[in-house]
């Protein structure tokens, strides 16, 4: 199967023997362009094979550490091939990553990000209602990864409607004007999940606001919520209870700069779910070696998209547990997992001793 | 009624990304200036669809790279230049 095939496949559809064969065969072709266009990336690959540099399954899957991508300009392109600069700084740290892009990997990023929502949202945009202030967009040169965020989800709406003035306050006014339209009617809602908790699920307004069918979108992290002693379950029975959104129309999902388009949607049980052209595979922090399902550890993120910039396997910092394989209650083919949160300090340094070394 | 949506296209592109009409020429591509950027490409998407009557799609969207690509993918939607 070609990678255009493969890409072009319906979303969820490719279980585990079709990742052991046909994914794996793309990721050998993407490790090898790697290989022979990025000495970076071809000095880390030597250190996890014996001789053959050939990956004979998905466990072999050589890794970058994510935090390479603040130290160094990845790219396996030449200079001239760039088109955009990606960057993002990172919580934990305010150096930022970039992730280099020439044409070809910008457009397969919105091509497959495009693939795995139309999957839950059909082909139609929807009226589109943005928990958030539109003065997140103004600097559009150094906008946020919230503002890229926006925008990138914004493709997907229509009539789009920002939720909250410059001063981060609802605009009531608004939203009712909104209510009025499309109460009941199939809408798009797209928010931080912290953002939407606030802004939209504690919101107290003295009209109704019906939102039946709509399907709400978020992400950006439960840490704050935790906090407040928020999970998943609260977040949607609450968002359920006050604007009858249906639960299974609620999806989390996880994503990166370094692999912009390779998002996890939460699939029906709650978990978030692989599409057709990424893995993950959890590994111990200690040395490295795959934990079995239901083991937590360190994620590494797989992803059939970059070719501009060796970040087709990265070890994120991000704590998590494979929950599953290719029996999601709503069908969907795939692993699902789901994120603990982010790797002690302590971890995080252990890996990178270990790539400096 | 062709050469009255080609001007139609012109004043939608130049209203949407705040450019002069003479810009507006059928090699001009998505992010080949700076004005033509994402945020802007949405309100060019609105602008279209307000001046033509039209929905377009998700895919269509993404694909609209250029305004001559605009003038094919509009002509899916039964306008005629």
């Amino acid at each position: 199967m070609t990678f255009e095939n493969y890409i072009e496949a319906e979303q969820f559809s490719f279980d585990k023997t079709e990742k052991d064969t046909l994914f794996l065969s793309l990721l050998n072709d993407l490790h090898k362009h790697h290989l022979g266009n990025s000495e970076e990336y071809q000095k880390i690959s030597a250190g996890f094979f014996q001789e053959d540099e050939r990956i004979a399954s998905m466990a072999d899957t050589p890794f970058v550490p994510v935090s390479i991508f603040k130290n160094r300009l990845m790219k396996s392109i030449p200079e001239e091939d760039i088109y955009k600069v990606l960057t993002s700084s990172g919580t934990t740290s305010s150096v930022p990553s970039r992730i280099v892009l020439d044409k070809a990997t910008a457009a397969l990023q919105t091509f497959a990000l495009s693939k795995i929502m139309n999957h839950v949202l059909g082909k139609n945009r929807l009226p589109m209602l943005i928990v958030d202030s539109k003065s997140i967009l103004k600097n559009r040169k150094t906008f946020s990864a919230r503002g890229a965020g926006i925008l990138g989800l914004s493709v997907f709406g229509k009539q789009h409607l920002y939720l909250l003035d410059d001063e981060f306050k609802l605009i009531k006014s608004a939203l009712q004007e909104f209510a009025k339209k499309h109460n009941g009617q199939p809408i798009l809602i797209f928010g931080f999940t912290f953002m939407v908790w606030q802004y939209l699920a504690e919101a107290e307004l003295d009209f109704e606001l019906d939102l039946s069918n709509a399907i709400l979108i978020h992400s950006g992290g439960w840490k704050k919520l935790e906090a407040m002693a928020v999970d998943n379950d609260t977040f949607k029975t609450k968002l359920k209870n006050k604007f009858g959104i249906a639960k299974e129309n609620i999806y989390n999902f996880y994503g990166m700069v370094e692999q912009v388009g390779s998002v996890f949607l939460e699939n029906s049980d709650g978990y978030l779910h692989c599409p057709n052209f990424s893995e993950v595979i959890i590994r111990n922090p200690k040395d490295f070696s795959v934990q079995p399902h239901g083991e937590e550890g360190l994620i590494q993120v797989i992803s059939l998209l970059p070719k501009s910039y060796p970040g087709h396997s990265i070890l994120t910092e991000d704590i998590g547990v494979v929950m599953g394989e290719d029996d999601a209650s709503n069908g969907w083919k795939g692993k699902y997992f789901k994120i603990l949160g982010r790797a002690k300090k302590a971890e995080i340094r252990g890996c990178s001793d270990t790539f400096n070394n | 009624m062709s050469s009255e949506n080609n001007q139609k296209l012109i004043t939608a592109f130049s209203t949407a990304l705040e450019i002069d009409a003479s810009q507006v020429i059928d090699d001009l591509k998505y992010q080949s200036i700076p004005e033509w950027d994402s945020m802007s490409h949405m309100f060019l998407i609105s602008e279209l669809e307000e001046v033509f009557e039209v929905e377009i799609e998700t895919d269509d969207v993404i694909d609209l790279s250029s305004v001559g690509k605009a003038k094919e993918i509009l002509t899916k939607y039964d306008v005629s230049f």
